[in-house]
């Protein structure tokens, strides 16, 4: 009887392993199946909201999974030409099935704008995702704070910039500097200075690891544009003294304009155009590409 | 009052028998799988989403005892034939349909009871060895008593899915009645759109009678209030009341339906 089990338990755990063998050779000869692309099979948040029955909120919850996946997978990916065409439809899903799920649309809302290839580039549907927000739960000054952000710093409309600065700020448990900053911006515009307290206040209030790292590296390309700046100055007078822009960083060494060849904050050295003199982060440095600063951004003449 | 004791107390221990009971070791496997995984797959919020589970979990589990042991409660008596020697003994039919009911609670109780004491145990192991992060932005407190509040419309929901499932079980085989609990139960949860049938349709009848079945039909949606808790959001004791005491009216009458069922049927 005992034997008989013995038996029984060695062919079973054989039978096992030679399935999974198979599955091995097999995939070794074949490669893994894989979908070839993503699909978002319904995109009714409403249905699926009825479909759900009562577990809207968990299914929002897998949704907002996919959507990382999304997300990270797509910015990680070499492909070319990569896209993220079902960011926003999953977004939107999961906000629809789950209104109250405040870091989908903060962190949408930061997916959304980020340019391309690191995001999508669209701001226009990162509002479109904060004002579903502020409709759903419109005492959360929150979402009038990161609209004013998406219009200060995505797309340099300081009226609407200010106008959701104000908006936030007359909502009760909102901070004091959401008033001042309305009318700074109403009425500077952009520049570096307020650019840093934007990034600093979404620092300190980051509520998590991911917004706090996107707020750090927008410091730190802050802090490479005002060396940028400063070298851009060594460069221009080394230029005007010699009557051409240096060569290379080991020229302004040589000639003692720098002591060292300047690394940018994230360890990579700066890149010297010799033809122009310009100065830029390095393409493999974690900095680039620097963002377009909403003061360094001017309104480009409308085509007749 | 000592029959309905004894009749209950032995459906309990007839479920723990079955083996009703390891769900919860599925279910304690699930949660504890999950909040490590889902470190992994997202980017905060992984307090809510184990609260969102875990809730979602005692339903889905509890929903399944409820329909899968209703449905052969009275069945399996009749199926064995141990009916004619039960009710050969001092037992009224009313006794035993409530009998079996109590205890089916009884058994759903037990389960809801450890199911809610395992969430609140992986809630406490991911805040006190988890990073600080986790706990960080939360809508409602980690261990909030709100989750409580919870579990117990789902217990009310599950009472009354209960009670469905036994009515069905009193004059029809274990599979129909399981399809009719199933559809009751989806049904349940769509009450909403028939009440407001006017806006797809124009005749008056149709709005007639969709209106009559949303009353009819048992409304579920109204028990859910998972979302809100977790988020946080204050619950009107107004509602809950309500809810409540319309889970309790519409069992009462479902088990009331069931008993006179029962006392009709002829085992002869």
């Amino acid at each position: 009887m005992i034997g008989n089990r013995l038996v029984a338990c060695v062919v079973l755990a054989w039978l096992f392993g030679a399935a999974v063998a198979v599955a091995y050779v097999r995939d070794q000869a074949y490669g893994e199946t894989r979908a070839v692309e993503q699909v978002l099979y319904v995109r009714s948040g409403e249905a699926l909201t009825r479909a759900s029955l009562s577990n809207a909120a968990l299914l929002a919850d897998v949704y907002w999974i996919r959507a990382i996946q999304h997300y990270g997978g797509t910015r990680i990916s070499k492909e070319p030409g990569k896209r993220y065409d079902l960011l926003y439809p999953l977004l939107d899903l999961v906000t629809t099935l789950d209104p109250r799920f405040t870091i989908a649309y903060r962190f949408g809302a930061i997916f959304l704008s980020e340019p391309y290839p690191g995001g999508p580039g669209r701001p226009d549907l990162s509002i479109a995702l904060l004002e579903k927000g502020v409709r759903a739960e419109p005492a959360k000054w929150r979402y009038e704070e990161d609209l004013g952000f998406v219009y200060y710093w995505w797309l340099h409309d300081y009226g609407k910039a200010a106008q959701h600065f104000e908006r936030g700020s007359r909502i009760a448990g909102a901070p004091w500097w959401m008033r001042s900053l309305a009318a700074a911006t109403l009425g500077t515009g952009g520049d570096r200075r307020r650019s840093r307290f934007l990034w600093q206040e979404l620092y300190q209030a980051a509520d998590n690891e991911w917004l706090k790292n996107n707020a750090r590296l927008r410091l730190t390309q802050l802090d490479a544009l005002d060396e940028i700046e400063q070298l851009q100055r060594i460069a221009q007078a080394f230029a005007a003294r010699n009557g051409a822009p240096p060569s290379s960083w080991a020229m302004l060494v040589r000639t003692g304009w720098l002591r060292a060849e300047p690394l940018d904050p994230a360890g990579a050295p700066y890149v010297l155009n010799p033809e122009t003199g310009r100065v830029n982060v390095s393409a493999s440095s974690k900095l680039h590409p620097l963002p377009i600063e909403p003061g360094a951004w001017m309104p480009q003449p409308q085509k007749q | 009052m000592k029959v309905l004791g004894a009749i209950a107390l032995n459906v309990f221990r007839e479920s723990v028998r079955d083996k009703v009971l390891y769900n919860l070791v599925l279910f304690a496997v699930l949660l504890i799988g999950a909040s490590y995984l889902i470190g992994q797959l997202t980017a905060g919020q992984d307090m809510k989403i184990i609260k969102d589970l875990g809730l979602s979990a005692i339903g889905v589990f509890g929903l399944f005892i409820a329909v899968f042991i209703g449905i052969g409660l009275v069945w399996k008596e009749v199926e064995r034939r141990s009916i004619y020697a039960l009710l050969t003994k001092p037992i009224t039919r009313v006794e035993f349909i409530v009998g079996k009911y109590l205890g089916l609670l009884l058994t759903l109780l037990v389960n809801l009871a450890v199911m809610a004491a395992a969430l609140y145990a992986v809630l406490g192991l991911m805040t006190w060895f988890g990073p600080a992060s986790l706990t960080s932005a939360l809508d409602a407190p980690v261990f909030d008593p709100g989750l409580l509040l919870a579990i117990a419309l789902i217990f009310v929901q599950l009472a009354l899915v209960t009670a469905i499932a036994l009515f069905f079980s009193t004059f029809s085989t274990p599979m129909l009645s399981a399809a009719f609990t199933f559809a009751l139960y989806v049904a349940g949860h769509f009450s909403a759109d028939l009440k407001h049938f006017e806006s797809v349709v124009d005749s008056p009848v149709a709005v007639y009678l969709t209106r009559t079945l949303y009353y009819l039909l048992p409304n579920l949606a109204p028990f859910d209030i998972k979302a809100l808790v977790v988020h946080g959001q204050p619950l009107a004791p107004g509602y809950l009341a309500a809810t409540v005491l319309y889970g309790v009216v519409y069992t009462a009458a479902v088990l009331l339906a069931a008993t006179l069922v029962f006392a009709r049927r002829d085992f002869k």
